[in-house]
């Protein structure tokens, strides 16, 4: 590292001084302990080889750790304000490549992602996210950019989706969906609570509706547990949200009387006369709506009017939702959403994947087999052990202890990315840090949260520990970049 | 619409986020790893095969080194039903000699879950047991057209020689009961079933050694788990060394072809069973491996019984070898000295009861009466022991002081051989009599168990047993077949002395009187130059035909080497058959050989046929 010493910023402040050593420990510490992990996915009893040998996963791992920290090395030389430049020509080069990608990619399972080099192949959708974020955090920080402004948020959306909707198109919606994770950004900078609100709420509702959809509220019960939820809460998130947002208590207080009428209702329907209580609920919803509109007209605030339409689209949401399932959805995905809602039991097909993960994690204990003594993993119980899956070899080896070290890794690793975002001074590298903290966390709730089965199977590696590496160089390209960018705080405080 | 500062608030809702949602991963894992066993068990059932290693059981030699039983490789066609689909059915039957309904059948029991409890469609089934070498050389050639079959190498028994049926035993496959006793059984083990093979199953089996195997996902074998850190080694099982000496076995046997009856010869110094016959016999061999079923049912429908071993299991009236034992009792008892004569008019006549006997001179004392078999002499000797009311206040003391005698003799009870199934032969009590007569009887009405008839039963090795502990003076080691356990100490219960209720001077006397029967007496026939033999004959009646022919005896009188029990079913006079066989049976075995006249002798014995000869030889290979 020595070159580095002798190329000083212009502040003055060595580059080594400005460098976030911190951050470069946890990521030094955490590709370690993936390769590790990779060693112990990859690990055949009967070929008890050497880790190093480079036919082995184990061994070309080596070389994309090694490859890795050059490219990190070279990424920390080069100068921001040259990378913050060349921001738009990065992502257009990416979004054409990302587009020109199916043509020239071989088919591996069904997804057009892949194109060859050499006797390498590349994934690029997996660098598309730091172009994508280098350009939205470069849109975002021009003047006078508010994304309250709808021109403006649909500019950073457009940039957004556009990535997100070259790599649909490489059947690759795992990856796709990644870039939701900037929306956590787009919060952070200023989009309405509510937005964010809206989009939960409606996974909500969806997971909710469909789970428990055919499940009688008690044993031969006329009304069904998953409508009259959704319902409920509806309710609920309207009453709630006229108190935050209108500060009418009264108002919401009168929205919130409908869960009594409901509650009456129940009990009446449980222990009177048995009938669907649905109907009441639809009944108060429309006349809470009603009132809502009333409320727009005479108070003439638009929030009511925001507010009835969030009730409205929530329940035309929950009544589509079975449509969305069987009509919107790939078959594959069906599957995967009902074996994950405990819909369907198929232990050999998609619930295989994820009861493997879970016998290999449960088996760890406390301490875990230890290194390479994990047998589930090594003996491809689990699919894709090494990639998607990887997290279980970490659970099997290593055990509770050894999760909770790595989770307590990244958990470190996202905050400290936030506090780094936070003290950049300019909008762009806060921008950029919230992106790259955005789609970590991403990665660790959907990929750690397949593995332990409690979120939908959903084919995206966990950073730093799934062999391959286009990921590890794009994570580690991604993560580089912001550091570079932080090192140079210093400076930009002119 | 928010300011700038209330907008950087929002970091703690995304950190907040951030920390919930590693929160609840956590309690989930710690759900997953902590709380429950479940996922442990299922990822070991997962990824551990555990293969059995059989040991080789140990081999049996005679007490001369001879091997008598030792293993041979045998193979067993396992079956997969999983993997077992689309398999040219015809082409396999043919391969293994079996026709497709026997295929079907078979598929059939392995696949009812109540005939085989253990079943899965995942793991082998025993489809066929024990194929020879040769019948599987041919499958072998063709078991890669038959995926879902695999081969199990086991080992069978195998026998060296055709003797010694009963003795040896046989091994056959563990049925529900074993298991359910002995969880170190599978379903498909072999436990002994009969002889030392059952009473030393534990010392034969050696311990099942386990490899533990790691097979993947698609059910193929990854290796061994730990490098075969947590493998057991099996250990092999004892090799037994017997007390029977083969050559004295095969005579035996040679001897009683043609009859029914049992011959036990034990060595009196030990206790060691030196041959142990019982005829009918059968060829060990016919309960090798798939023959032992189907002989298992020839046997068993014979009416002469061939699968039971008289020597231990026939309970026979002991005649007049039991005079000896009177003699002993009643001379212990004080109620006769050596020189006390007792009368005897061609039988035992008093108060209108008579037990007849046969021309000698009377009176007689002690040891002629012995010699010459007196029954008047010991009824005599009884009615006065059992009406001495001075000596015992009732007759039921007296009957259970006789009895105590008999029990201390060896009688009534199993002795303990070490062989399943024997029988403890029948000495009746008081409290039998009291019920039988209800309360009234005296010496005459039990007059008859004087002279070994009556109630009383013994078996053959009981009636061994009574030389051997004549031959020794008054104790006895309980009789065994197995002289030696590979590395292994013999039974305390085979190496202690036990002393009958009789001092050695009396016993001196009772030699005498079977000396004199040899020399003089009703066993002439087995005197000889070379060794003095003491002996005994009896004639026990039997109501059911002729009377049985039984000698016991022992020698040489000084230091005996051999005592005997020869019982023949139906042989007439004890001179008869008992005797001349004793007789060559001791010269075997104090000899070594037969000389030539005796040989001549023996083949006219061999030849001498009160029943069809039986024949139960193995199958040829």
């Amino acid at each position: 590292m020595s070159p580095m010493q002798n190329n000083p910023t212009p502040h003055g402040k060595g580059l080594l001084r400005s460098i976030d050593w911190f951050t470069v420990l946890l990521y030094v510490i955490l590709i370690c302990l993936g390769w590790m992990s990779v060693c112990g996915a990859t690990y055949d009893f009967e070929q008890a080889g050497n880790f190093f040998d480079f036919s082995t996963r184990s061994g070309m791992q080596i070389v994309w750790m090694g490859t890795s920290l050059v490219l990190a090395l070279f990424l920390l030389m080069t100068d921001d304000r040259l990378i913050e430049s060349l921001s738009y020509i990065i992502y257009l080069l990416f979004v054409v490549l990302l587009f020109v990608t199916p043509f020239l990619a071989h088919d591996i399972k069904g997804s057009l992602s892949w194109i060859k080099v050499g006797s390498f192949s590349v994934q690029p959708a997996e660098f598309a996210k730091f172009a994508t974020a280098l350009c939205v955090a470069k849109v975002m920080s021009t003047n006078g950019f508010s994304v309250m402004r709808r021109r403006d948020f649909l500019i950073a959306g457009a940039v957004i989706l556009l990535p997100v909707a070259a790599i649909l198109l490489q059947k690759e919606t795992g990856s796709a969906l990644v870039y939701l994770s900037f929306f956590l950004m787009l919060y952070r900078e200023g989009m309405p609570g509510c937005v964010l609100f809206t989009g939960l709420s409606a996974i909500v509702y969806f997971v909710v509706g469909v789970r428990f959809a055919e499940q009688p509220m008690w044993t031969g019960a006329p009304v069904m547990l998953g409508p009259y939820l959704v319902l409920l809460l509806i309710t609920l998130s309207v009453g709630g949200m006229v108190w935050m947002y209108t500060k009418r208590r009264d108002v919401a207080m009168v929205l919130l009387s409908g869960v009594g009428v409901m509650a009456i209702a129940t009990l009446f329907s449980r222990f009177v006369i048995p009938f669907d209580v649905v109907w009441v609920q639809l009944g108060v919803s429309a006349l809470g709506i009603l009132y809502l509109l009333y409320h727009a007209l005479r108070d003439r605030m638009m929030s009511y009017l925001y507010i009835s339409l969030f009730a409205l689209g929530a329940i035309a949401l929950h009544y589509s939702a079975g449509f969305v399932m069987t009509d919107v959805l790939q078959p594959h995905q069906q599957t995967r959403i009902r074996v994950l809602l405990g819909l369907e039991d198929d232990p050999r097909d998609a619930g295989y994947n994820v009861i493997q993960a879970k016998i290999a994690i449960g088996s760890g204990g406390l301490r875990g087999k230890g290194f390479l003594n994990g047998t589930q993993t090594k003996l491809k119980y689990v699919p894709e052990q090494d990639t998607d899956f990887i997290f279980c070899t970490v659970g099997e080896e290593e055990g509770f202890l050894g999760c909770t070290l790595v989770l307590a890794l990244y958990l470190a690793l996202i905050l400290r990315l936030i506090h780094l975002a936070e003290r950049q001074p300019y909008t762009f590298g806060r921008v950029y840090g919230y992106c790259v903290m955005s789609i970590f966390l991403f990665h660790l709730f959907i990929n750690v949260g397949m593995v332990l089965g409690l979120t939908p199977v959903i084919g995206i590696p966990l950073p730093f520990f799934s062999y391959g590496g286009s990921s590890l160089w794009g994570f580690t390209i991604l993560l580089f970049i912001f550091l570079r960018i932080d090192a140079g705080r210093y400076r930009m405080q002119r | 619409m928010a300011t700038k500062y209330e907008l950087e608030k929002r970091k703690y809702v995304l950190g907040g986020a951030a920390i919930l949602i590693v929160v609840v991963y956590l309690v989930r894992l710690f759900s997953l790893q902590m709380l429950s066993e479940d996922f442990k068990r299922n990822a070991d059932s997962n990824a551990f095969l555990r293969r059995i290693q059989f040991p080789a059981r140990g081999a049996i030699t005679d007490r001369n080194g001879k091997l008598l039983v030792y293993n041979q490789p045998a193979y067993d066609i396992m079956v997969v039903m999983t993997e077992q689909m689309g398999v040219d059915t015809l082409d396999l039957c043919a391969s293994l000699g079996i026709t497709r309904d026997w295929y079907e059948r078979r598929m059939a029991e392995i696949k009812d879950r109540s005939r085989n409890p253990g079943y899965s469609r995942y793991t082998q089934q025993l489809f066929m047991s024990q194929l020879s070498s040769e019948e599987f050389s041919r499958f072998r050639e063709k078991l890669f057209r038959f995926p879902g079959f695999y081969v199990q190498k086991r080992s069978i028994r195998q026998y060296q020689h055709a003797h010694l049926a009963h003795v040896l035993g046989d091994v056959g496959e563990v049925g529900p009961d074993d298991i359910k006793a002995d969880e170190y059984y599978q379903p498909g083990d072999y436990i002994g079933k009969l002889g030392v093979e059952r009473s030393y199953e534990r010392q034969l089996r050696g311990v099942k050694g386990s490899e533990i195997l790691l097979r993947d996902a698609r059910g193929r074998i990854k290796g061994r788990y730990q490098e075969g850190r947590f493998d057991q080694a099996p250990v092999p099982g004892r090799n037994l060394t017997l007390s029977i000496d083969l050559d004295l076995q095969a005579l035996g046997e040679r001897l009683m072809q043609g009859k029914l009856g049992s011959i036990v010869a034990i060595e009196p110094k030990t206790g060691e069973v030196l041959c142990m016959v019982s005829s009918p016999t059968y060829d060990p061999r016919m309960m090798i491996g798939r023959q032992r079923g189907r002989s298992n049912i020839v046997l068993g429908q014979d009416p002469h019984k061939p699968l039971l071993n008289r020597a231990i299991m026939g309970q026979y009236p002991p005649g007049s070898t039991f005079k000896t034992g009177q003699a002993l009792t009643f001379l212990q008892e004080g109620i006769i000295t050596p020189s006390t004569p007792f009368s005897c008019s061609h039988g035992f006549h008093f108060r209108g009861l008579t037990v007849g006997c046969h021309g000698h001179g009377s009176p007689l004392p002690l040891v002629p009466a012995i010699a010459t078999s007196c029954n008047g002499y010991f009824c005599w000797g009884l009615y006065h022991m059992f009406s001495n009311r001075r000596k015992y206040p009732r007759v039921q003391d007296a009957m259970t002081t006789w009895k105590d005698y008999m029990v201390s003799m060896g009688f009534g009870y199993p002795l303990g051989i070490d062989l399943p199934g024997e029988k403890r032969g029948m000495i009746p009590n008081a409290p039998y009599y009291d019920k039988a007569y209800k309360a009234s009887w005296n010496a005459l009405t039990v007059i008859s168990i004087a002279i070994g008839q009556g109630e009383v039963n013994l078996t053959p090795l009981q009636i061994a047993n009574l030389g051997a502990t004549i031959a020794n003076r008054g104790y006895y080691f309980v009789p065994h077949v197995v002289k030696e356990v590979e590395g292994e100490s013999l039974d305390t219960l085979y190496t202690r002395p036990r002393r009958t209720l009789v001092d050695k001077e009396n016993y001196d006397i009772v030699v005498q009187g079977m000396r004199a029967a040899v020399t003089g007496g009703t066993c002439r026939g087995a005197n000889n130059s070379w060794y003095e033999v003491c002996g005994k004959t009896g004639t026990a009646q039997n109501p059911h035909g002729q009377d049985h022919s039984v000698f016991m005896g022992f020698a040489p009188m000084n230091d005996p080497q051999i005592a005997i029990c020869v019982y023949v079913e139906n042989g007439h006079y004890g001179a008869t058959f008992g005797v001349p066989i004793g007789a060559l049976m001791m010269e075997q075995y104090l000899r070594g050989s037969l000389s030539e006249s005796s040989e001549l002798r023996a083949q006219q014995f061999e030849s001498t046929h009160l029943y069809k000869p039986f024949d139960y030889v193995a199958d040829a290979e």
